[in-house]
């Protein structure tokens, strides 16, 4: 029994894109081994585990599908007329739900507007509010459970303490509170909110992270050589205790673009004029049964944003963690 | 030990109150409460005034914090707009969403554990990678579609379940409700497994305990569960209270008159007693369930210690 | 619809465990209803305690229609006002009453209905200790100024226009004459109440005791409601039914999608987006009736952008660039009818109701929209936003239909935008704390089919439902006019006359008569909405 075991472990140990990683590891393997995880290369040149996870993901195929969609989403966020020539504020209740037609390749949606074209100018809002959100919990959160994790005592009571206050008002209810008495059109109120109620999620994951990180023996063994707090945090903790912060964040970035959605569906996300697919998929979905078309279009592109995010997300998680290679 | 959970629950009094007072801020921002009650119509002045005094909304904000607080404390949480005791809403509508709770609880760890371990020991084989497109299209679609979907084609097209939750609530009617609510937690938590157990699957321990021989189910369960499940009963136990209190959509679409149903009333209706009352409860609930999962982390890990 | 069957075996597995219960055939064939049926039917959670002069929406009106009967009672069919409980009142000058209560009256709990059923009711609802919302419905009576003061506390806690003189008769003095006051009696406010809901309070709220068809059996707070027929109802109009368990829904969606699933027999409000699938899920089991129910875009009169010289031009743009027709068509699926004056059809022509009163002014016409808007002066800061409320109803769909329809006569993308508020209270708040910044949805549902109602809460000067503060003097000469007239031809032409100067002036856009739409399983038969767009319960067949 044991032996079926041992190869399953070897098969597994490949990780994902295994067969691309085959052909490198051995060499990298032979060069990390003298310096340890803060090792330095042969030719005295500092050599940091970034730098490594960099050389990792130029290899790795499911990082480069990944950052070439998230980047034709960002052009497209950018200059959405480059793929659509249409107007998405243009609409007529005349072709309210018709389908798919030469020139209307994604059908109208209820109010007779072009499916497509609010698809890609709806690309700029939700991406915006995803990243822009995600990336506040993310440095909020990870910075604050951070140091909690790592300080304990006085700061850390203080800190989870402040965490469980934010922590105890449900999302969705803090919004619908919150969000009502927004008048502004604006993205802001919207990012604010998320960030507002959403970093405790990171700061949670990351205090955890970072207490288990900080048992670890090199990290004594630093702290022995007297090496300063800032520098344990960021060299030898950090790069450890970051992989589940970057699972949580690009799950949360799409779970945010979601909570968009959700935020309209509920009447108090993002208003109009402002096109973004949350206010389009909540408009279409009572017309589920009717014209699943005007739902599936947006939700079909919010799904591959997500998707690519979350790809990323674990392709850099692999390349940065070092137990995993 | 004992020390330990002492001090956790006089830790609890500031967190109470700091929660508590930030919702009544946060309701209070919303504005006169009155306005909606009247209808199409402008409350007459006199009965406007006249309610207000009665609600106790003439008085500055601290105050009214205060005396909230205080009944509060002798057990009377205030009556709703509709002249309902808000511990009457409380007691029928608590038992409903513990439930739904209980349910979507025993999708994420029965579901989300197991597919977290398949993957997180399988990387990169088809079965880890068709669970993890799995979760990407939990995620990626918002809960409400998920929910008006499977209510459409379970509920209507295939006539499976009930598409509505009757008001007794059985177990039975609730996992559907419970899975579209679980959903999107069951993603984390099979990721998060996945990830943890890939992690630990190549640490020293699990070595030494597969070449000491014993049975791979044995390392599995005792040796890589046990460690690799720390973050995931972190999550799993805050979510608790998230997920009492979040229900407010999957509630709303399957008419399950539970918590999420009143709060999303009470909020509509701006009704300060209800909202504050639901949510003072949901925070001791949040609570209770975090000294729980702080008290797992010891025996989980015997690396902690608390004194 | 394979849902539908599955629901029914389900349903009637659990019928032959208790009873022998005919299941095997469709309705027809079982011959006849069965008088002991319960049906269900969804439901809104009220606001308000279920007190009758404290409820002033439709979900808790449903319920007293079902337990109470007053002085009048509309005409499930007509809205016509008849007497129900009264045996005569009588006027010689439309000022002083006199009203005999017919005898053989009960509440269910065997208590006699008398006249001081009616006055302590009135009393009550009339005083401000007891919060009543719809108070302002006892404001002609003599005595209100006294029991209801405007400021400061009251000095009486009776109406002094209001005597009892025998058992059954007692008289109704008013502060001014008011001639179709007998036919607003037919509203829920004047409903009479049993001692018992005086002497245990708390209890009654818990389980309301009134004189009409049915009983309330169970209430579960926020959920659900059990009525139950009341066998001894001494009234002509009983129930043909068991009863009928009411299920609260908070989204309609829900409700109907229940209603597809044999889960539920009756919807009275399918959604929007439903409409159009109506009739391949329910066939002939649908019903669409006006109702007394107009939707019209009201303006900010406080703020100056919206009350200087030209603006009427600008509002009469805005009206003629909605092309109501394709969004009610498209959008409503033909449930709400092109608004044409301020009114509603159910009115009945006899009644005020003037097909084509608005003229051009309501008729779709992007040119002319186009050049009265300039003429106008433009739109104030270049954009209107019109503000609705989000949490309920389908107004988001018709708001967005209505600024596209703007945005394309006007030739401009930025010209209209929605703006939806949150909740129904915030809406309500920005509205009575004058804090509209441009035009905002406005709904109003008759409370008796009465052309007053139509007009006077919703223009007069300072009145409860004048959200935009609207003020026209000519306005408010007609309507006092009108009220003090006692012919009643004469009086409705007063009233369209006074319609006439909130033409001229567009003080609100007129967009579509709201009709009741209601859907049914195959259990029931004979089900009609009345023109409050509830449905006729107690007519209401099953099996």
């Amino acid at each position: 029994m044991p032996e079926q075991h041992e190869s399953e472990g070897v098969v597994s140990s490949a990780g994902m894109g295994g067969a691309m990683d085959l052909a490198v590891s051995e060499a990298e393997t032979l060069e990390r081994t003298p310096g340890g995880p803060e090792g330095t290369g042969p030719a005295g040149k500092p050599r940091s585990l970034w730098s490594d996870a960099w050389r990792d993901l130029r290899r790795n195929p499911v990082f480069i599908i990944s950052g070439l969609v998230i980047l034709f989403l960002v052009v497209i966020s950018l200059w959405p007329s480059l793929i659509a020539s249409g107007n998405p504020l243009k609409c007529d209740l005349a072709k309210a739900q018709e389908g798919s037609q030469p020139g209307h390749p994604f059908g109208y949606d209820g109010q007779g507007c072009d499916v497509y074209t609010r698809t890609v100018y709806g690309t700029r809002i939700s991406i915006s509010v995803g990243v822009l959100a995600t990336a506040g919990i993310a440095l909020l959160g990870s910075v604050l459970g951070g140091l909690a994790g790592y300080f304990s005592g006085g700061y850390d009571s203080l800190m989870s303490r402040i965490t469980d206050i934010f922590f105890a008002i449900p999302v969705v209810l803090g919004g619908l509170v919150l969000l009502s008495v927004v008048t502004s059109n604006t993205i802001w109120p919207v990012i604010g909110f998320m960030v507002l109620l959403g970093w405790t999620q990171v700061y949670r994951i990351a205090r955890g992270a970072v207490i288990i990180a900080k048992q670890n023996d090199y990290v004594q063994a630093a702290r022995a050589l007297g090496a300063s707090d800032s520098r344990i945090l960021l060299r030898h903790i950090a790069p450890n205790a970051v992989a589940p912060v970057i699972v949580v964040a690009t799950i949360a970035l799409g779970t945010y673009i979601a909570l968009e959605a959700t935020l309209s569906y509920l009447g108090v996300g993002l208003k109009p004029p402002t096109v973004s697919w949350g206010i389009d998929i909540s408009a279409a979905s009572p017309y589920i049964r009717n014209a699943p078309h005007m739902l599936l279009w947006p939700a079909g592109a919010l799904a591959v944003t997500v998707l690519a995010f979350i790809m990323l997300g674990d392709a850099v998680r692999d390349a940065l963690d070092p137990k995993l290679r | 030990m004992g020390r330990y959970v002492v001090r956790r629950l006089l830790q609890m009094i500031p967190v109470f109150i700091g929660a508590t007072l930030l919702i009544f801020l946060m309701v209070n921002v919303m504005g006169d409460p009155i306005a909606g009650l009247c209808g199409e119509r402008q409350c007459d002045p006199a009965t406007a005034a006249q309610l207000k005094k009665e609600f106790g909304l003439d008085k500055p904000v601290w105050q009214q914090y205060l005396i909230y607080m205080g009944n509060v404390f002798t057990g009377d949480f205030g009556t709703a707009f509709n002249g309902q005791k808000v511990t009457e809403l409380m007691s029928t509508a608590f038992p409903v969403t513990i439930r739904l709770t209980i349910v979507a609880i025993l999708f994420e760890i029965v579901i989300g554990i197991t597919l977290g371990v398949v993957t997180g020991l399988r990387r990169g084989r088809p079965v880890d990678t068709s669970v993890l497109l799995l979760t990407l299209v939990v995620i990626s679609v918002p809960v409400f579609v998920t929910g008006l979907l499977l209510q459409l084609l379970l509920g209507v097209e295939w006539g499976w379940i009930k598409p509505s939750v009757s008001t007794e609530a059985t177990f039975g009617e609730l996992i559907v409700p419970g899975l579209v609510l679980a959903s999107v937690s069951l993603a984390y938590v099979t990721r998060l497994t996945r990830t943890s157990i890939a992690e630990n699957r190549r640490s020293d321990y699990v070595r030494t305990a597969i070449a000491k021989g014993l049975p791979w189910h044995r390392v599995v369960v005792r040796h890589l569960l046990r460690n690799s499940l720390i973050p995931v009963v972190t999550f799993i136990g805050t979510d608790i209270g998230a997920l009492m209190g979040g229900a407010i959509v999957t509630e709303r679409i399957f008419n399950i008159h539970g918590v999420g149903f009143q709060l999303y009333q009470g909020i509509l209706r701006q009704n300060t007693q209800t909202v504050v009352g639901f949510v003072t409860v949901l925070v001791l609930v949040f609570l209770v369930a975090n000294l729980l999962v702080d008290l797992l982390y010891a025996v989980l890990d015997p690396r902690i210690r608390y004194a | 619809m394979r849902g539908a069957t599955h629901a029914k075996w389900a349903a009637c597995a659990a019928a032959v465990a208790l009873a022998a219960t005919a299941c095997g055939g469709g309705g027809s064939s079982s011959g006849g209803s069965d008088s002991s049926a319960v049906l269900s039917s969804s439901w809104g959670d009220p606001q308000n305690p279920l007190e009758p002069a404290n409820t002033n929406e439709v979900q808790g009106g449903k319920v007293l229609d079902m337990i109470f009967r007053g002085l009048k009672r509309y005409d499930p069919k007509t809205g016509a006002a008849t007497d129900m409980l009264a045996e005569k009142i009588d006027t010689t000058d439309s000022q002083n009453f006199t009203i005999t209560v017919k005898s053989g009256w009960k509440f269910s709990n065997g208590e006699a209905v008398t006249a001081k059923s009616f006055v302590d009711a009135w009393n009550y609802g009339a005083s401000l200790k007891n919060n009543q919302k719809n108070a302002y419905f006892f404001g002609y009576i003599e005595g209100y100024d006294k029991v209801h003061p405007d400021t400061g506390a009251q000095t009486a806690d009776t109406l002094s226009g209001l005597k009892v003189t025998g058992n059954l008769t007692f008289t109704v003095k008013l502060t001014q004459k008011f001639s179709t006051f007998p036919d607003t009696l037919g509203y829920s406010a004047y409903d009479p109440l049993p001692s018992a809901f005086f002497s245990d309070h708390a209890a009654w709220i818990k389980k309301p005791v009134g004189n009409g068809p049915y009983t309330v059996e169970s209430y579960t707070k926020g959920s659900k409601m059990s009525l139950r027929k009341w066998d001894a109802y001494p009234g002509s109009d009983k129930a043909q039914n068991g009863g009928v368990d009411l299920k609260v829904y908070t989204d309609n969606n829900t409700a109907y999608t229940d209603l597809m699933a044999g889960n539920l027999d009756l919807v009275d409000d399918v959604p929007a987006a439903q409409l159009k699938n109506v009739k391949s899920d329910l066939g002939g089991r649908y019903l669409n009736t006006p109702a007394g129910i107009i939707q019209t875009i009201a303006f900010p009169y406080y703020d100056a952008d919206w009350n200087k010289s030209g603006s009427e031009k600008v509002r009469q743009g805005l009206s003629m660039a909605i092309n109501r027709k394709q969004i009610t068509d498209t959008i409503f699926q033909k449930t709400r009818t092109p608004a044409t004056d301020w009114t509603s059809p159910v009115l009945g022509t006899k009644g005020g109701f003037q097909d084509g009163l608005c003229g051009s002014g309501c008729d779709y016409n992007p040119t002319e929209a186009k050049k009265l808007v300039q003429e106008g002066g433009g739109l104030p800061n270049g954009q209107v936003k019109i503000s609705y409320n989000a949490d309920t109803g389908s107004h988001k769909e018709w708001v967005d239909a209505v600024c596209n329809s703007i945005n394309n006569a006007l030739g401009n993308d930025k010209a209209c935008v929605g703006n939806p508020v949150g909740t129904f209270a915030d809406f309500r708040n920005q509205i009575t704390q004058k804090k509209m910044s441009g035009p905002f949805r406005a709904g109003w549902q008759m409370d008796y089919p009465l052309i007053q109602n139509f007009l006077q809460p919703l223009y007069y000067t300072n009145a409860s439902s004048n959200d935009g503060h609207w003020s026209n003097k000519d306005f408010d000469n007609f309507v006092d006019q009108a009220n003090q007239e006692t012919d009643t031809t004469k009086a409705i032409s007063l009233f369209q006359s006074a319609e006439k100067v909130v033409r001229d002036n567009m003080a609100a856009i007129p967009l579509w008569y709201q009709n009741g739409s209601a859907g049914w399983s195959d259990r029931l038969s004979n089900v009609a909405l009345n023109p409050f767009s509830v449905p006729v319960y107690n007519e209401i067949k099953v099996g």
